[in-house]
C-alpha cells in the first residue's frame, strides 16, 4: 500500500490479509491462491503488509478490551492515512470486527468477505472457471464458519462459490443457522478447550466425513486449522482433504 | 347464599390481584437494577419482530410437531381468557353466563370454540408431558443436564398437569351445565349443547339436580381459583415468558449477532495513551468496575433475558461445548442470572427495598469460571432462542471482568495478549516478516 500511495494511486479494494494469512503456513498458501485470483482477474488491490495488525478480535472475545482497542485504534489510523473505503479479507473474524466493531471507533469501510467477493467476480464474469482442475461430480461439503453465518447471516455466497465449481455440493446435518461450530471462535484457539468428553472439532469431523465427501471446504483460517487437525486425528489425511474456497477456485483457473 | 359467593369472589379476586401486583413490583425493580441500555431505536422493525417472534412464535415452528402443538396452548391460553372474562364478570355480579343474552345464538358457537381450544390444549399438555417423561427428551433430563436438577424439572411437569386439570374442569363443568339446562333448573339459561362437552354428558347420567349443581359450582370455582392460583404461580416460574416474550423481542438486539458491545470508557482511555485526544481536560472517569461481576453490573435487557427464559434448552442442545460434555451451558447462564436476581430481590424485600451485600456475586458463586470460559461466542445458543434471549452477551461481560478486573486469565490466553501487545499477532511471531507470505508468489503483488 506504501509504494502506491507514494506512487499517487489508489487501489480498487484493499486485501486484509490477517495475521493467519500472514504467518500460518497453511494459510499462507490461502492469501497466496486468493492473490493469483484477484491478479489474474485484473483487480487493483493493495496490501498494508507489515503495516497491519491483528484486529484484536481474539481479545476482545477472551475479555481484553484495552488490547483489542489500542489495535484497533491504529489500524484505523493506518487505514485512514491511506483512504481505504473498501475491504476484503478471507478471515471471517477479521471481516466481523472490522465490518461491525470498527466503524463505533471511528473507522468506517465497505468490508467483504473473500466469499463474496469471490460470488462477485464470477457473477460479473471477471473470473472464468476454466483451464484447470474441473470438479465435476466431485463431493465436496461446506462448513459454516460462525463468523460469516450466524454473526453475519453469509450463507449462501460460499455456497455459490462451490456452485460454480460444478461439484456435488453435500450438506452436513448441521448446516447453515444451525451449523455447528469447529471449536475455535471466542479465542478458544488460543488455549487448551475446558474439560469435557470429546473435542468440538472431531464433533464437527465426525459429522463431515459422514457426508462421504473427499473435499471439506471451509471459509475461515481457524476452521481450516480445527478442521484439518481432525481429519489428522481420524486419520483420513489420505482420503479427506480440507480446501479454502479461494484454494478450489485458484485450481479450477489452473493457477 | 348467592351474595356471600359474590363477597367470596371478590375478595380472592383482590388477593390474587395484589399478589401479582407485588411480584410485579418486585421483578421490575431487580431488572432496573441493570445498567441503562438504549434499544428504543427503529420502532417499526421492533414491534415487526414482536409480531412475528412472540406474536406468530415462528421460531417455535423450526420444529413443526411442537410448533403446532405450543401454539394450541398458546392460542388457548390467550382466547380462553376471553371466557375467563366472562367468569370474573359472572363472580362480581352474581351472574351465569353473562354474555349469553347478549350473544343469543352465537354464544354455544363462541363456548363450542373454547372448547376446542381446551381440547387442542389438554391434548398438546398430554404430549409434553409424554414428551418430557416418555419419551426424555434429552435437553429437558435432569440427569444430561445439572441445571434441571429439582425445582425446574419440577416446575415443567406442574405446570402441565395444572393445565390439564384447568381443562378437564371447564370441559366437565360446560358438560354438567348441559345437562343441568335440560333437567330447566332455575339458574341454567338455555344455550343448548356446546361441541365437545355434550360428549362427556353421560359422565352425569342419573345425578339429581342438587349433585349436578355442586359439580358445577365445585368446577367453576376450581377453574377461577385455579387461573388466579396460576397467574400468581407464574410469576414464580419460568413460565413468565407468556407475558415477557412480547418486550423481550420488541426490545431486542437488532445489530449483527457478531458485534460485541463497545466499551466507551476505554475507549476514552485509549485514545489518551495514543495521543489522539488531550489529556488534559482530565473528564473521564475511571469506571467502578470493567465488564459484569455481578446482575447490577449488566444491562437491564439481560436481566430481562433471564425472566424471559423457560428453560426449553434449545440453546444448550446447540452449544457445541455443552454437547463436546464440557460444562457450559448457556441455558444455565440464565438460570443463574435469574436465580441471582430472586435472591437480590428477596434481599431488597427483607432490607426495605435497597439491596445489601451478601458477598456473593454472579460470577464465582453462581455461574463458574470454567464454564465461560469454554464458550467458542459461536452464536448458536443466540440463534435458538425462540423469544431472542442472548446468553452469550452475559457471557462476554463475564470475561471481561475476569481478565480485566480480577486480570485473571488463563495462561495461554495472557501470552496471546503479550504477542497482540508486543508484535500485534496473537502468535509468537516477528511484526516484520508479516509481508513473508509473497514468497509463495512466483510474481509479486501491487504491494
Amino acid at each position: 500500500m506504501a509504494e502506491m500511495a507514494a506512487a499517487n494511486e489508489s487501489p480498487e479494494v484493499l486485501f486484509w490479509v490477517g495475521c493467519a494469512g500472514a504467518f500460518d503456513d497453511r494459510y499462507k498458501k490461502v492469501t497466496v491462491a486468493f492473490v493469483k485470483i484477484l491478479n489474474k482477474a485484473g483487480i487493483r488491490f493493495a496490501v498494508l503488509g507489515t503495516e497491519e495488525s491483528c484486529t484484536g478480535d481474539p481479545a476482545r472475545r477472551a475479555g481484553n478490551e484495552f488490547t483489542f482497542q489500542m489495535l484497533a485504534m491504529s489500524n484505523i489510523q493506518v487505514l485512514d492515512m491511506y483512504g481505504i473505503k473498501k475491504i476484503v479479507t478471507a478471515c471471517p473474524h477479521c471481516f466481523n470486527t472490522l465490518k461491525n466493531e470498527y466503524p463505533e471507533l471511528g473507522g468506517h469501510y465497505e468490508v467483504i468477505h473473500h466469499s463474496e467477493y469471490l460470488q462477485q467476480l464470477i457473477n460479473e464474469g471477471r473470473v472464468r472457471l476454466e483451464g484447470g482442475e474441473t470438479f465435476k461430480g466431485k463431493k465436496i461439503t461446506f462448513h459454516d464458519s460462525c463468523y460469516l453465518g450466524r454473526a453475519n447471516d453469509i450463507y449462501e455466497a460460499p455456497r455459490h462459490v462451490l456452485e460454480a465449481l460444478d461439484a456435488d455440493l453435500v450438506e452436513m446435518k448441521r448446516c447453515r443457522t444451525k451449523g455447528l461450530c469447529c471449536g475455535a471462535g471466542g479465542g478458544q484457539m488460543f488455549k487448551e478447550p475446558e474439560p469435557g468428553r470429546k473435542d468440538i472439532n472431531i464433533e464437527r469431523i465426525e459429522e463431515a466425513i459422514a457426508t462421504g465427501a473427499n473435499t471439506i471446504a471451509v471459509a475461515c483460517p481457524f476452521c481450516m486449522v480445527m478442521m484439518t487437525d481432525g481429519v489428522k486425528n481420524k486419520e483420513k489425511e489420505d482420503a479427506v482433504k480440507v480446501y479454502d474456497l479461494a484454494e478450489l477456485i485458484a485450481r479450477a483457473e489452473g493457477l | 347464599m348467592e351474595a356471600i359467593q359474590q363477597i367470596l369472589f371478590i375478595v380472592v379476586l383482590g388477593i390474587a390481584g395484589w399478589m401479582v401486583f407485588q411480584r410485579v413490583q418486585l421483578i421490575k425493580s431487580t431488572i432496573n437494577l441493570g445498567r441503562p441500555e438504549d434499544l428504543t431505536d427503529q420502532p417499526q422493525r421492533r414491534l415487526s419482530t414482536m409480531m412475528r417472534i412472540a406474536f406468530g412464535q415462528k421460531k417455535m415452528f423450526d420444529k413443526p410437531l411442537i410448533g403446532i402443538l405450543h401454539f394450541a396452548v398458546y392460542a388457548g391460553f390467550i382466547l380462553i381468557n376471553i371466557e375467563v372474562l366472562e367468569i370474573v364478570l359472572d363472580g362480581i355480579l352474581g351472574k351465569h353466563r353473562l354474555f349469553a343474552s347478549f350473544l343469543g345464538s352465537f354464544y354455544p358457537v363462541l363456548i363450542g370454540f373454547f372448547e376446542l381450544l381446551a381440547v387442542a390444549v389438554l391434548l398438546a399438555c398430554l404430549v409434553f408431558l409424554f414428551r418430557r417423561n416418555v419419551v426424555k427428551v434429552a435437553r429437558l433430563q435432569p440427569v444430561r443436564h445439572r441445571e434441571m436438577n429439582g425445582w425446574p424439572a419440577l416446575d415443567g411437569k406442574l405446570i402441565l398437569i395444572f393445565e390439564i386439570v384447568l381443562m378437564i374442569a371447564i370441559l366437565t363443568m360446560n358438560a354438567a351445565d348441559s345437562v343441568l339446562q335440560d333437567l330447566g333448573s332455575a339458574h341454567y339459561p338455555k344455550t343448548g349443547n356446546f361441541w365437545f362437552s355434550q360428549f362427556l354428558k353421560p359422565l352425569f347420567e342419573g345425578w339429581n339436580e342438587n349433585a349436578l349443581i355442586r359439580y358445577e359450582r365445585a368446577a367453576w370455582w376450581f377453574h377461577i381459583l385455579g387461573i388466579f392460583a396460576f397467574a400468581v404461580y407464574v410469576t414464580y416460574s419460568k413460565h413468565l415468558h407468556i407475558i415477557l416474550a412480547f418486550p423481550n423481542t420488541y426490545f431486542s438486539r437488532l445489530i449483527p449477532k457478531g458485534e460485541m458491545k463497545n466499551m466507551p470508557e476505554i475507549t476514552n482511555e485509549v485514545k489518551m495513551m495514543l495521543w489522539l485526544e488531550n489529556s488534559s481536560g482530565g473528564t473521564s472517569e475511571v469506571p467502578e468496575r470493567f465488564g459484569a461481576k455481578d446482575v447490577q453490573d449488566l444491562s437491564w435487557k439481560n436481566l430481562m433475558d433471564a425472566y424471559s427464559c423457560t428453560e426449553c434448552g434449545r440453546c444448550t442442545a446447540a452449544c457445541p461445548a455443552n454437547i463436546t460434555g464440557k460444562k457450559l451451558s448457556p441455558r444455565k447462564i440464565m438460570m443463574d442470572t435469574r436465580d441471582r436476581l430472586e435472591d437480590v430481590g428477596r434481599n431488597m424485600k427483607a432490607n426495605g427495598g435497597k439491596f445489601v451485600d451478601d458477598g456473593k456475586s454472579l460470577i464465582g458463586d453462581y455461574i463458574l469460571e470454567e464454564e465461560i470460559l469454554a464458550c467458542t461466542t459461536c452464536n448458536a445458543c443466540v440463534q435458538e432462542c425462540p423469544v431472542l434471549i442472548n446468553p452469550l452477551d452475559i457471557i462476554l461481560q463475564l470475561r471481561r471482568y475476569k481478565v480485566m478486573d480480577e486480570a485473571h486469565a488463563p495462561g495461554s490466553w495472557n501470552t496471546m495478549f503479550q504477542n497482540l501487545d508486543t508484535n500485534q499477532a496473537p502468535w509468537k511471531f516477528y511484526a516484520g516478516d508479516r509481508f513473508n507470505w509473497t514468497e509463495g508468489l512466483e510474481q509479486k503483488s501491487a504491494g
